[in-house]
């Protein structure tokens, strides 16, 4: 590996480093898992059958924030907090890249059978 | 099929070959692996798994497997596999395959083929994340190798 690519390798894993604090912690994992299905939900909700306290939560949906997992939207005067769709992107972007595997074995498959002609 | 545009790849090529040439290419075990860089060590049969080890340069730890589905000669053949199976030391056995269809249509020039690749939905997000990483700003260099390649040798 080259000097260059791995000082870029460092590079990304400190900026993911917040990500992966972020993710461990039981209370955060919790935290998701309500986000995940997909609507905003307040703190007040977030708090509801926890055993913690509406500010430890708060902190807690700091850390996620931080870390670009959570994001939080005022309403009125209430907080809420969604999860980020970046996850999703990351998965298209996957489909895009085994998309673009595929147009270059079709394009070997082409350049293949029209190449070989029967003799 | 799923209504999600994040299920499935479709891909339509014409080719100016006939459909038994097509077929030949897509079903010998050996032909298929010459344009899909993989040396599988067996046939393709119904019902049956074959794998190998892919041959494309600087992907040669790889190993591949697909189980056959059908074949309805100068038709349909399909397969189902594993997606993201990218490290080997891992057993993607349990997780939910995707499935690959080749299917020809004659044409006055030839064959038109649409090869679809579906169920990409029931992979785990974590693991699209993971071959995504895995991946990223190693196929860019591959893609361009090969289209030096193809276009030095027309």
């Amino acid at each position: 590996m080259s000097p260059a690519s791995r000082e870029s390798g460092v590079r990304d894993l400190r900026r993911n480093a917040p990500i992966f604090a972020a993710l461990g912690d039981a209370t955060r994992l919790k935290l998701l898992a309500k986000l995940s299905r997909g609507s905003r939900v307040s703190i007040a909700r977030l708090t509801h059958g926890s055993a913690l306290t509406r500010q430890a939560i708060t902190k807690h949906l700091q850390v996620l924030q931080d870390a670009g997992l959570v994001r939080g939207v005022r309403r009125g005067r209430e907080n809420l907090f969604e999860l980020e769709p970046e996850p999703l992107d990351e998965a298209r972007r996957a489909l895009d890249r085994i998309s673009k595997q595929w147009d270059v074995a079709l394009a070997r498959l082409k350049s293949f059978v029209e190449e070989q002609k029967p003799s | 099929m799923s209504p999600s545009s994040t299920d499935r790849i479709e891909k339509k090529i014409e080719l100016k070959a006939p459909p038994a040439r097509v077929w030949r290419a897509l079903t010998d075990h050996r032909e298929f692996g010459e344009w899909f860089r993989v040396k599988l060590e067996g046939p393709f049969v119904p019902g049956k798994s074959t794998r190998g080890r892919v041959t494309y340069p600087g992907y040669e730890h790889m190993a591949m497997e697909v189980a056959v589905q059908k074949m309805v000669p100068e038709r349909l053949f399909s397969f189902t596999w594993h997606p993201y199976a990218v490290d080997p030391k891992m057993d993607y056995s349990k997780e939910p395959p995707t499935l690959v269809e080749f299917k020809l249509e004659k044409t006055p020039a030839g064959t038109v083929l649409v090869v679809t690749e579906s169920g990409f939905d029931s992979i785990p997000a974590a693991r699209r994340d993971e071959a995504f990483r895995m991946n990223s700003g190693g196929w860019t260099e591959q893609i361009k190798n090969i289209e030096a390649h193809v276009t030095s040798k027309p």
